[in-house]
């Protein structure tokens, strides 16, 4: 986390005639202004760092001293991150420790990022450039689905996925495919709105050229699509290695990703409550990897989703 | 496998035998299995439409493009969302069978008698009225500070670290939030000096510690402030998007005729920026509503903290009360009832005017 964040990017940086230091004098001049902005940030950023630090006091110490006492102790250790990977957690005899939750979560995520964005962008073709008849109500209906609660199809999906139906309920393929439906409304959807724009000259060419839908598809959508491939990507990395629910539903212990063990334990009292910062922090240690080195494509994805429309 | 479990020795062991390792292997290759088969599948159905010859081929592309979202969409959200429409109006019933005597399970229409139980049973209109209450606070305080913040540091000095430091939370999960939340900062301690960063600060100003997760009311208020914080930066990013697009003439115009920051705000940046405010508070509502991570990993719903979405998990897959768990997911999807019609009738305004 010592590298210095990569900033968000600047969308509008040609619309801006002034000097940047006038602009920022004719700005932030109220110092009411600037102290409540200090404060906000400050307010966003200590909850992160406090959780690093008590992820570093010992576990004998835990429970009796805040992590500002033990660093002026000179204790803090990462002998914590060292037993909840590779030792236990949250059970000295019977847990796994949490590298096998960890494992599990790049099982979970890699696929479910992988299906939804293939699907998704054949959909987004199809919607956007081919015409036929009843392509504005799939679009429409899409769209609506976004805001289906996934709680409302939990039920019915479990007992479609499970034991009488295709029996994968439990396993990987079965968490596979949760994910993969409930993410196919937003990615149709921020797909469509990208793919929408590409200019209609490029497309018509190639029609005229007599190249077909799938060479199209591949020759020209998906190379100029890339960015919003990606911003998809990492919008759904994220949405699903931080899922608590369709894991806890779809899958078992074999499958578990991190959050779940992290938030058995979370409310968890007992003698390895000090084992909870480190695993919580461990689990957020890849996320904010592909957050602050992709941030950039994720705004632009961000926007896209949501300011056009 | 071979290289992975080489990782083995050198490392502390208690956990991680053998088995462990040929486990992870098995699923790491299940995976890449997975992808490479997902992927050659796609491509030889893809290149399969395009042997096709003559006037047919574009239908058949249609279909190839358009089929796994109608039958994902079908199978996994259209179906399953109305049976759980009619799951909500059924009820479990035992009926012995008269020559074994042995119970056989049925599903008897009940009408709408789960949907009263929920409306009048004390701690299920509780946990309706927490949602509500979750609904309402966390787009309002989430998309308030976020434009507040997005106009502070306009154009500051650090703009972009400022924005990074708010917008991290968005990559954290909910259950790391709010362990973050419960265990650093709202953490209690009835004896002894207090290690939660918040009873700490009450500490050194001489207040009394305060138990953030059982008082109530407030405690719903407290889990509130946990989401708040982790979409604060969604809707900052985004305003700030929109206060850019905000043409400078305007600001400018406006100051030489004499109105001040605040009249400015007022008057030009909040009516420019409208409809990204309406897109950013839609957004959160949706994304509250489907929240149950942050009740469940800290409070589980006790101290009248539930709320539907956790309550609803609950009975479906603890308590074994499905058609109640149905029932209440419903109720979930008629809150936002308001909020697809509005959203499908600006997206066909948009439309037309494309």
């Amino acid at each position: 986390m010592a590298t210095p964040a990569p900033a968000i990017p600047d969308e509008t940086k040609e619309s801006r005639p002034k000097t940047k230091a006038a602009k920022a004098k004719e700005n932030l001049t109220s110092p009411w202004a600037t102290a409540a902005a200090i404060i906000i940030a400050a307010l966003w950023t200590i909850p992160t760092i406090g959780l690093f630090m008590t992820s570093l006091v010992p576990g004998d110490r835990y429970r009796t001293s805040a992590w500002w006492e033990v660093i002026f102790d000179g204790e803090l250790t990462f002998e914590n991150y060292g037993i909840v990977l590779f030792d236990s957690f949250g059970d000295n005899t019977t847990a796994d420790p949490l590298l096998g939750n960890l494992i599990n979560s790049l099982v979970v995520t890699v696929p479910s990022v992988v299906f939804p964005l293939v699907i998704g962008m054949m959909a987004a073709y199809a919607i956007a450039w081919i015409p036929f008849k009843g392509s504005n109500f799939i679009f429409v209906t899409i769209f609506a689905l976004q805001v289906v609660p996934l709680q409302l199809a939990l039920i019915p999906l479990l007992r479609l996925l499970g034991p009488n139906n295709l029996d994968v309920a439990g396993e990987f393929p079965g968490v596979w495919i949760a994910h993969t439906i409930f993410a196919m409304p937003l990615a149709v959807f921020l797909l469509h709105n990208f793919v929408a724009q590409i200019p209609s000259d490029i497309i018509e060419a190639a029609r005229v050229d007599g190249a077909s839908h799938t060479q199209i598809f591949f020759r020209v959508i998906i190379p100029l699509s890339l960015p919003a491939i990606a911003s998809l990507a990492i919008f759904q990395f994220l949405w699903v290695w931080n899922d608590l629910l369709v894991s806890s539903v779809f899958g078992s212990t074999a499958t578990y990703p991190l959050t779940y063990p992290i938030s058995t334990l979370a409310g968890n009292y007992g003698t390895t409550a000090y084992l909870v910062p480190p695993a919580a922090f461990i689990s957020m240690v890849i996320p904010l990897i592909v957050f602050f080195s992709l941030q950039r494509y994720f705004v632009r994805g961000l926007l896209a989703g949501s300011t056009k429309g | 496998m071979s290289v992975i479990s080489g990782l083995g020795p050198g490392l502390p062991q208690a956990g991680l035998g053998g088995d462990f390792w040929s486990t992870q292997a098995s699923n790491i290759t299940l995976a890449v299995i997975a992808i490479v088969a997902f992927i050659a599948v796609v491509g030889i159905i893809m290149f399969g439409a395009d042997m096709v010859r003559g006037r047919l081929r574009d239908k058949v592309q249609l279909v190839v493009l358009i089929t796994p979202v109608l039958a994902l969409l079908l199978i996994g959200l259209i179906y399953p969302a109305l049976d759980t429409v009619r799951l909500s109006f059924t009820e479990l019933v035992k009926v012995p069978d008269e020559v074994t005597g042995i119970n056989t399970v049925t599903n008897v229409f009940v009408g709408l008698d789960n949907y009263i139980f929920a409306f009048t049973d004390d701690t299920m209109f509780r946990t309706i009225i927490n949602t509500v209450v979750w609904m309402i606070l966390v787009p309002l305080l989430s998309t308030g500070i976020g434009l507040a913040y997005a106009v502070f540091i306009d154009r500051a000095k650090g703009e972009k670290v400022l924005k990074s430091l708010v917008f991290m939370p968005m990559a954290i999960s909910f259950v790391g939030a709010s362990v973050i939340w419960g265990s650093i900062m709202y953490s209690y301690r009835e004896t002894g000096n207090q290690t939660g960063i918040l009873n700490a600060t009450l500490e050194l100003f001489g207040l009394e510690p305060i138990s953030f997760l059982t008082v109530q009311p407030w405690n719903t208020l407290f889990l509130i402030i946990i989401l708040v914080w982790i979409q604060t930066g969604f809707a900052m990013v985004i305003i700030s998007a929109a206060i850019k697009g905000v043409p400078p003439e305007m600001n400018e115009a406006a100051s030489l005729d004499g109105a001040n920051a605040w009249q400015r705000f007022w008057s030009i940046t909040i009516p420019s920026i409208r409809g990204t405010l309406v897109v950013v508070v839609t957004t959160i509502t949706i994304a509250t509503l489907k929240v149950y991570d942050i009740v469940r990993t800290l409070t589980q719903g006790r101290n009248s903290t539930d709320v539907v979405a956790n309550k609803m998990f609950v009975l479906s897959f603890v308590e074994q009360r499905q058609e109640l768990g149905a029932a209440l997911a419903v109720i979930l999807f008629l809150f936002v009832i308001p909020i697809v019609i509005y959203n499908v009738r600006s997206l066909n305004k948009v439309k037309e005017t494309r």
